[in-house]
């Protein structure tokens, strides 16, 4: 396969075809924030930080899945780039508990994202999800990257326990028809846990270490919510 | 005035009647295309007439069915498993855009429910062209009566012989051309404006949630079931007949060298006889609202006119006289998108109108991207609230510009454009 040159930032570099403009970008070691991007799943783009300019193209492009083209002229910094990156980062931190999010809290502070910028507008305040004895799902911290559904689903484990419900700004993850997680096909094999980025999934023992409670007793709790749900069935 | 290249069989012929529509020239041109052309002929014919997309991007028709015809030599075949049994023949796939959603636009429906067996025509020459055993149309869920008419029409075309297997080709006939093999499928929406964006729409198809993928791959290279696939609108396909059939000469008499042929312009608002018209491209929208639209009601002033839908552009009353084509249009920083062009005059709330607009796209983003997700929700907040966003004007376009540059698909990138055309024109403050 015939390899392809581009210009990224002025800097000139031959990549072989099928090279994504993120990855020419690390090779020449430019930084391009990313979020739902995870090397080890199809790249969504849909959280779109990590666009770029391109040139002879109406709008910016996102580098995580766009592959080189021969020729391309990519600036990866403009003043369009940033005030792009520094809203969604705004957006982001006005409707969802990014708290537990290390990196989106960085690029908050890279870009001078406010946090405040909407004010008191819609959050998600989702309710949290504690229906199993291994982990917990708390949605008002979920940025809604698909990291969980890709790892429940094709680039995993194939088991399709969790996708997305609703639409626009009430999409949220779900089980099939909000069914407790013991009622769908997970296996709680914690993919999805070990990708999210924001704490929204997390392992019951984590979360009850962080809420001070006696880990001591979870076996015993599981045992007792199991007979509970058994008999509320 | 009006133009009648395409709706010469509106309100005259039965639309459930193939014998109407055959008596009518109906069916002519497949027959020629058939019996007498290659598919690079047609390619070239299409080229030369200039037939532009009418669904609102406006994409070169011919250039498309190059694109698709190149791509299919370089597919693997058969293809893989990843494509139903069903549909794993055909090389490639036509689909007509019956989605329609754009806001004030009807022009399909009434194609659809007053002449289906053009659209369907138009379907099979665009497979004759690219060697699509397969075609879809997707109607947006809400058109009831033209799901009826399409699909009787689409059962009275295969038991003539115009749908199938061997179309057009008589029983013993030793032709060595190899002959038209396609079938037509109605899938039917379910409430989703974002469905008609063609990547949407080829999800909704294969069984998913209706959100856009990136593009490239584009869907000539890689569309309905990673296929390559030409996707039309109802009123594209309703002008390929005229053109197989009558030349490109004969389509250029009308409109104008870049914008060739007719477009069907759907004008709602306060005008005495709103409706859908078959204009000659070019006409001026004055021209438009004031004679085939009947003007204004009786003693109000015009105050802004809608153009291109929720999607669009507003204009103000010292802006109509631009003429209709795409060139003309974009010269002043509209679009003619979908042909919708909606009137308000004096007595319009135009701050209700944006305040309507911003919940239209709050409603039917589909939550994949970020900016749209979030920037549309955002919008109808301010818009419904600005004093609650004391800086308002300058977040509204700070976020508009975001959803506008950094959105994956062209709901987000569109979400801001008719407020802050609003905005900008001096129509409506903040």
């Amino acid at each position: 396969m015939p390899d392809i040159t581009l210009t990224i930032d002025g800097q000139t570099i031959t990549v072989p075809e099928g090279t994504t403009i993120l990855q020419a970008a690390q090779q020449i070691e430019k930084q391009v924030p990313t979020i739902c991007y995870h090397p080890h799943f199809t790249a969504p783009s849909l959280c779109r930080m990590c666009v770029v300019e391109v040139e002879k193209s109406r709008v910016l492009v996102q580098a995580c899945s766009r592959a080189c083209e021969n020729g391309m002229v990519v600036r990866t910094d403009t003043p369009r780039v940033q005030q792009a990156r520094k809203m969604i980062l705004e957006l982001l931190s006005s409707a969802v508990d990014v708290s537990e999010a290390p990196e989106i809290q960085e690029y908050m502070r890279q870009y001078g994202a406010d946090a405040q910028r909407f004010g008191d507008a819609a959050r998600r305040d989702l309710p949290m999800h504690d229906d199993n004895p291994f982990y917990i799902r708390d949605y008002s911290k979920c940025i809604l990257c698909w990291r969980c559904v890709q790892a429940c689903g094709e680039d995993v484990q194939w088991t399709f326990a969790i996708s997305r419900a609703g639409r626009g700004f009430e999409t949220r993850i779900a089980t099939f028809f909000d069914k407790p997680i013991p009622e769908s096909t997970c296996v709680y094999c914690g993919n999805c846990v070990q990708a999210c980025p924001t704490g929204a999934l997390k392992p019951k023992r984590e979360f009850w270490i962080e809420t001070g409670r006696d880990v001591s007793e979870l076996v015993r709790h599981s045992r007792l919510e199991k007979r509970r749900r058994k008999r509320d069935k | 005035m009006e133009t009648k290249l395409i709706t010469t069989n509106l309100g005259v012929a039965n639309p459930e009647s193939i014998d109407d529509y055959i008596a009518r020239g109906g069916y002519r041109a497949l027959r020629q295309v058939t019996s007498e052309m290659s598919s690079p002929q047609m390619i070239e014919t299409l080229k030369a007439a200039g037939l532009i997309g009418r669904g609102g991007a406006a994409f070169p028709t011919a250039l498309k069915y190059e694109l698709a015809v190149k791509a299919e030599v370089t597919r693997p075949w058969p293809a893989p498993l990843t494509v139903p049994a069903l549909y794993r023949r055909s090389s490639a796939f036509v689909i007509c855009n019956a989605d329609e959603s754009e806001t004030g636009t009807f022009k399909d429906r009434l194609l659809m429910e007053g002449d289906p067996f053009r659209i369907l025509e138009g379907m099979a020459i665009a497979a004759f062209i690219t060697g699509a055993t397969n075609g879809f149309i997707y109607l947006r869920g809400e058109y009831a009566l033209a799901y009826e008419r399409l699909s009787r029409a689409i059962d009275a075309a295969r038991a003539r012989g115009f749908l199938g297997e061997r179309i057009l080709r008589d029983e013993g006939s030793r032709s060595l051309t190899p002959s038209l093999d396609f079938d037509v499928e109605i899938r039917r929406g379910a409430g989703a404006y974002i469905c008609g964006e063609e990547t949407a729409l080829f999800e909704s198809i294969e069984g998913r949630r209706g959100e856009p993928r990136v593009k490239p791959p584009f869907p000539t290279d890689a569309g309905l079931f990673r296929r390559p696939t030409v996707i039309n609108n109802v009123e594209t396909f309703a002008n390929i007949p005229f053109i197989a059939l009558k030349g490109a000469e004969a389509y250029r008499q009308y409109g104008t060298a870049k914008s060739p042929g007719s477009r069907v312009v759907c004008v709602s608002g306060h005008v005495k006889r709103p409706g859908a018209y078959e204009i000659a491209m070019g006409m001026p929208l004055r021209q438009v609202i004031d004679e085939l639209a009947g003007g204004l009601r009786d003693g109000r002033r015009l105050q802004a006119v809608l153009i291109g839908g929720a999607a669009g552009v507003f204009l103000r009353p010292d802006e109509i006289d631009v003429p209709l084509d795409f060139q003309s249009l974009a010269a002043v920083g509209a679009t003619f998108g979908s042909g919708a062009i909606m009137v308000m005059d004096d007595t319009a709330d135009l701050g209700g109108v944006l305040r309507r607009l911003a919940r239209f796209f709050k409603d039917e983003s589909c939550g994949k991207c970020f900016p749209c997700q979030l920037g549309t929700q955002r919008q109808y907040e301010i818009i419904r609230d600005p004093e609650r966003f004391r800086i308002a004007s300058g977040l509204l376009h700070e976020l508009g510009a975001t959803m506008r540059d950094a959105s994956l698909c062209g709901l987000g990138q569109t979400a801001s454009s008719a407020i802050l055309s609003a905005l900008d024109k001096g129509l409506m403050k903040i």
